[in-house]
């Protein structure tokens, strides 16, 4: 069962700062919440051992429980519109492109008076055909369908009206390209007996959305609309079957979704200027009725992108109230910390970031925690929605709690490696909500034979070493170097990653490269790190957006014409694609990927060059990581290689590689330019790991591993193995402020 | 999707398996194992995990999100080995009809 959930407002903070926790319970009376510092996350009984320390301070509780929704599906929603006043005629039209007509009845626009039940609305039908209601201030209702299901993915000028004088609904539903035979271009008409209604100011329009009774919105509409209106008459012929020819007059409001496409506002040109709000962010910068394909980027042509994309399963911000709040004692060290809440056998954690305090730094190495890579991650359904996983994972799938969770309770909302219901792509993933999967003690379904940890978890075996190193670290967030740029890096002897840092902002990307320009020491303990490109909201927290153009390995493509973010106006799509492949940054970029066994490295004869006798003292080879908690071997999982031609620096040292790994290890997509058989791990030269080296200018250097399995084997044998020596010697000498040579 | 379908000739993978359901299937083996693995979600046989690491139930996928897993609560496995061969007779059988522990007897 997993029956407390919760999220914190920030996901890093100094000591002095606070963290608001945000509860949610589902049938229990209480819980205890108490600090943590995470360590060991990893409850393999082969491992190292789960391990976790508890900080002295006194969270308050025990602490009443009580139920928090989630209200997944996204609308806009205008308020304040004028008064409804159903003694005159009245209208409404959208085009609209819908994506899943018949599943269930979809609001496509509502005009509602909050003080009474009179209210108009425009939707789909539950079998998919356009329907147009009118509801009385008492309650009573009549509605009209045109009765023939909307094709999906095709656009429609859906209208529907009320004459106030015939007492006549009308609801017209017209496909912009006609198609012989599919009778989906209709109209019809009835006279309704329902009496007529005056109500109050302080109507409420809500767009592929009506609001409910026991939630703030109900029969969410999938797919895209653009340029709802809303008029105080009849629209004429020609305006029925014609977009973009409606007349201004008599507009309640007309809302052009190609203005401030990078904001949740949506802006009414109409005189009564009803500009409104986004809930649980559907997807923008996307293609509406008039794109042609002669533009590629929104900001280059806005009329072209005037639709909005609206998802019964967006989700933003779960909004809870927070249950308490954590004040961080100044004395903390920089770590990665959990709130844990139990009640019973019930438990949860919701970790974050304790930075070190603005502008210093309490030890010569900081970890960055990628918690970029944990939103684009969170809350995935690869286990439960991708039936390919056990054949890419080479063994039977296996069911955690959360994920028996997660599958019975979708709207805890999807990842970058989901689709939507409708099966479109998800361009946005939030933190503002309980992310299940980003918990020590978690097993993943990607992580390899063994352990199977992946992200948040598996990056605690870095912790665990820096700690039996007895190594002092300070612990920055993705969204620090995000939010603070280079800074936040200077002055720090060595920087290390996780195991699959792999999505980076442009922001984050510049601070990690000014502090390597600078001197600095890099340690990229990792696999496929760099890759996809993110972009963070201007001004909407914890959120970021990717869209996978072009490549790569994704779930789902974007569609054409959709490749640039809507946050930001960023062309998107891999690192590589965006003239700054990891290469240049690492000396190795992402080759191949595979979920079985992992397997050794061999050292290469550059490992035995003068440069780097530091790394290997004490190593004997050739073979290294022959064991391991991510696979049972230190290469695996997702693998790195140079490769000149995407900018591995010419002084760059290959020191070992892995030299065979099964077939279910394949080659990237963007790689694959002319398939040719012998594509698997058995045959393919390109399908190995590399662990490099270089020196960078003013004196610093790269160690890169090439291979998110390398960290699951740090702890073989209580630490005492090559993986752990090797690593354990880069990071001394790192921490030697004695430059390295500039060749 | 695999479009290969199962003969007599693949029993000796079929034995390949039994004798190491963990290990690194031959290619022979693996094309069996495209096959058997592949398939919709709706019916897959997943592992209910009872205690990580130790206890597991078998366990099937419904169709769309938000019904539950099926958990089979009478079939219960203490190791992951045996747990990939009983889904792979289950599996061979439905495919071909045939009872993988009479064939390799």
């Amino acid at each position: 069962m997993t029956r407390i959930l919760a999220y914190t407002d920030q996901i890093s903070s100094a000591p002095g700062g606070s963290i608001q926790v945000k509860v949610s319970c589902d049938g229990l009376d209480q819980y205890d919440a108490r600090l943590i510092r995470v360590i060991q996350g990893d409850v393999n009984p082969s491992g190292p051992g789960y391990r976790e320390e508890v900080v002295d301070l006194d969270l308050g509780g025990p602490n009443p429980a009580r139920f928090q929704p989630i209200h997944a599906g996204s609308y806009g929603i205008a308020e304040s519109a004028p008064p409804l006043d159903m003694g005159k005629s009245f209208s409404m039209q959208a085009l609209i492109w819908p994506t899943l007509p018949g599943r269930g009845p979809q609001t496509i626009l509502s005009y509602e008076d909050p003080n009474s039940s009179a209210a108009f609305r425009l939707y789909l039908d539950a079998a998919g055909a356009l329907a147009f209601q009118v509801t009385e201030s008492q309650g009573d209702s009549d509605s009209i369908s045109t009765g023939s299901p909307l094709f999906g993915q095709r656009w429609y000028l859906a209208s529907g009206e009320y004459d106030v004088v015939s007492r006549t609904l009308t609801v017209i539903q017209v496909p912009l390209i006609s198609t012989p035979q599919a009778q989906d271009r209709l109209k019809d008409s009835k006279v309704v007996t329902i009496g007529t209604a005056k109500a109050g100011p302080d109507g409420v329009i809500m767009i592929a959305a009506h609001s409910g009774s026991e939630r703030p919105a109900v029969g969410h509409f999938n797919g895209r609309i653009e340029a709802p209106k809303l008029f105080a008459r009849l629209l004429d012929e020609h305006e029925k079957v014609n977009p973009d020819t409606a007349k201004s007059q008599d507009l309640i409001a007309a809302w052009d979704f190609s203005v401030g496409i990078s904001t949740d506002t949506i802006i009414d040109v109409s005189d009564n200027q009803l500009n409104g709000r986004l809930v649980n962010l559907p997807a923008r910068g996307v293609t509406g009725y008039l794109w042609n394909g002669d533009e590629h980027c929104w900001k280059n042509n806005f009329d072209h992108y005037a639709a909005i994309h609206f998802h019964d399963d967006d989700l933003y911000d779960c909004e809870w109230e927070t249950d308490f709040e954590v004040k961080l004692p100044d004395s903390l060290n920089s770590g990665v910390y959990a709130v844990h809440l139990q009640s019973g056998s019930e438990v949860y954690y919701t970790p974050f970031a304790v930075r070190p305090p603005r502008g210093n730094r309490s030890a010569p190495v900081a970890f960055i925690l990628p918690t970029a890579s944990y939103m684009a991650y969170a809350n995935n359904r690869i286990g439960i929605d991708v039936p390919e996983t056990e054949i890419v994972t080479g063994r039977l799938v296996q069911m955690n709690p959360i994920d028996l969770f997660m599958q019975t309770h979708p709207e805890i909302g999807l990842s970058f490696y989901d689709v939507h219901n409708d099966g479109s792509g998800v361009y946005y993933s939030s933190r503002l909500r309980p992310i299940v999967q980003m918990q020590p003690k978690q097993i993943g379904h990607l992580g390899g034979v063994g352990s199977n940890l992946w992200q948040f978890n598996a990056d605690t075996h870095i912790l665990a070493w820096l700690e039996q190193l007895e190594q002092p670290f300070d612990v920055i967030t993705d969204e620090d170097l995000e939010k603070e740029g280079s800074q936040v890096l200077d002055g720090y002897r060595a920087v290390i990653t996780g195991t699959h840092p792999e999505y980076y902002s442009v922001g984050m990307l510049d601070s990690l490269q000014s502090y390597l320009n600078a001197g600095g020491r890099l340690m990229y303990l990792g696999g496929n790190g760099f890759y996809w490109r993110v972009s963070f909201h201007p001004t909407l927290p914890g959120v970021i957006e990717c869209r996978k153009s072009e490549d790569g390995i994704r779930v789902y493509p974007p569609p054409p014409g959709e490749f640039y973010a809507s946050f930001t106006g960023e062309y998107t799509g891999l690192w590589r694609r965006n003239g700054r492949a990891p290469n240049e940054l690492v000396g190795i970029g992402m080759v191949s990927q595979g979920f079985d066994c992992s397997s050794p490295f061999i050292l290469t004869e550059a490992s035995r060059d003068a440069r780097v006798s530091f790394i290997f003292d004490g190593v004997e080879g050739p073979v290294v990581g022959d064991y391991g908690l991510s696979g049972g071997g230190a290469a695996g999982l997702e693998l790195d290689a140079t490769n000149h031609a995407w900018g591995t620096p010419p002084n760059t040292l290959v020191l070992a590689t892995s030299k065979r790994h099964s077939d279910l290890y394949l080659m990237t997509p963007e790689d694959m330019d002319d398939p040719a058989p012998g594509l698997g791990g058995t045959e393919a030269e390109i399908i190995r790991a590399e662990m490099v080296f270089f020196e960078t200018p003013k004196g610093g250097a790269v160690f890169s591993t090439g291979s998110i399995a390398w960290c699951g084997s740090l702890s073989h044998i209580n630490y005492s193995n090559d993986v752990a020596r090797i690593t354990g010697n880069v990071l001394k000498r790192f921490l030697d402020p004695t430059p390295f040579p500039v060749m | 999707m695999s479009r290969y379908r199962l003969s007599d000739e693949d029993l000796k993978y079929a034995a390949e398996f039994k004798a190491d359901p963990l290990g690194t299937p031959s290619p022979g083996l693996q094309r069996v194992l495209n096959l058997l693995r592949g398939g919709p979600k709706k019916g897959k046989y997943v592992l209910i995990v009872k205690e990580p690491f130790r206890r597991w139930n078998l366990g099937r996928m419904p169709e769309s999100r938000g019904e539950p897993i099926e958990i089979i609560s009478e079939v219960e496995y203490t190791d992951l080995a045996e747990a990939e061969w009983d889904v792979f007779k289950r599996r061979w059988k439905a495919s071909t009809g045939q009872d993988l522990d009479q064939e390799l007897a």
